[in-house]
């Protein structure tokens, strides 16, 4: 199990991704520079947080041309299993590997802080070593997070599941006080249609580990890895 | 030669931007502030003179860069000479 943490100029979570997976779940785990062109050996992709080329024009709106995302969708295409992050489900949309696009928030404000989501499909390979409907307490850091879609997207990914996680109440109730940043349907992430290319926008990367406080994001990467909850990492 | 391109999110699209300036707006006694939409206006200086071939690239920028076409429209005009 060996995973690529793609580097763009201004991502500033990828540290915090190969942390997890290099000294939490030891397992192997190498940065890829967006100016590379191969994920030769590499089982899963990571695209992580922050601000790739500044954000600017639109989030991940460069990004997506850089030399290393026809790698990614090459892998993607493979079935190989794509997680972007933040900034990095907002590459993966503007790339056209996840539907939708992604909006200024709700309040235009850039939010920082926790927020709960509830897994609304646990047989997916982000998943699956979550509770039927279990609430994960995450911090979001976004100004882009608002998902929207056209109805007929909204309608497919609804009907095929594909909604990952929702923004709730503590205790797990749909609340639109609660959905901060103005999300359709109250949506914080969602898988493509091949099941393969997941895209949320909290930090399950930032919150992975007990010393931190909290350890709720730990069990999205063991589940993409393929491990057991507190099994011994390969 | 240069390109006035103006990108806006669609109608159906909610604008937040537009609705807080909105909000600034009429607050400081500007009623008539119905509706804000906040857009983008991206001036590029082309070096190129055929006007034809000036549109076509244009549209092909837009379509493939400039504006994200799920949530965005775009115009544009082509205009003489080199910016002011």
């Amino acid at each position: 199990m060996k995973t690529a943490i793609v580097v763009f100029p201004g991502s500033n979570c990828d540290h915090d991704a190969y942390h997890v997976m290099r000294h939490v779940l030891g397992l192997q785990a190498e940065f890829v520079w967006h100016k590379q062109t191969s994920l030769k050996g590499f089982d899963l992709v990571i695209l992580p947080g922050g601000f790739a080329h500044g954000d600017y024009l639109r989030c991940g709106a460069i990004a997506r041309f850089s030399p290393i995302m026809e790698a990614v969708a090459d892998h993607a295409r493979k079935g190989g299993p794509v997680f972007g992050i933040c900034n990095g489900f907002q590459v993966l949309i503007e790339a056209g590997l996840l539907p939708g696009a992604l909006l200024r928030n709700r309040g235009v404000a850039f939010i920082n802080r926790d927020v709960w989501v509830r897994v609304e499909n646990d047989r997916t390979r982000l998943t699956g070593l979550c509770r039927p409907g279990q609430v994960l307490q995450m911090p979001i850091a976004h100004g882009e997070g608002n998902y929207t879609a056209d109805p007929g997207t909204l309608a497919r990914l609804e009907g095929e599941g594909r909604v990952l996680f929702r923004y709730v109440s503590p205790s797990g109730e749909l609340d639109d006080r609660f959905n901060v940043n103005g999300s359709a349907n109250a949506i914080a992430g969602i898988v493509n249609e091949a099941g393969n290319v997941f895209g949320m926008m909290p930090h399950p990367e930032r919150n992975a580990e007990p010393l931190l406080g909290n350890a709720q994001g730990l069990v999205l990467f063991e589940s993409l890895a393929g491990l057991r909850p507190g099994a011994e990492a390969a | 030669m240069r390109a006035l391109v103006y990108v806006t999110l669609k109608p159906s699209v909610l604008d937040p931007q537009g609705k807080a300036v909105r909000g600034a707006l009429r607050s400081l006694g500007f009623d008539e502030a119905a509706d804000v939409r906040v857009g983008k206006l991206i001036e590029l200086t082309l070096e190129t003179s055929d006007r034809t071939r000036a549109e076509q690239r244009v549209r092909a920028m837009c379509e493939t860069l400039l504006a994200n076409t799920v949530i965005e429209q775009y115009r544009f005009e082509i205009v003489e000479g080199t910016a002011p």
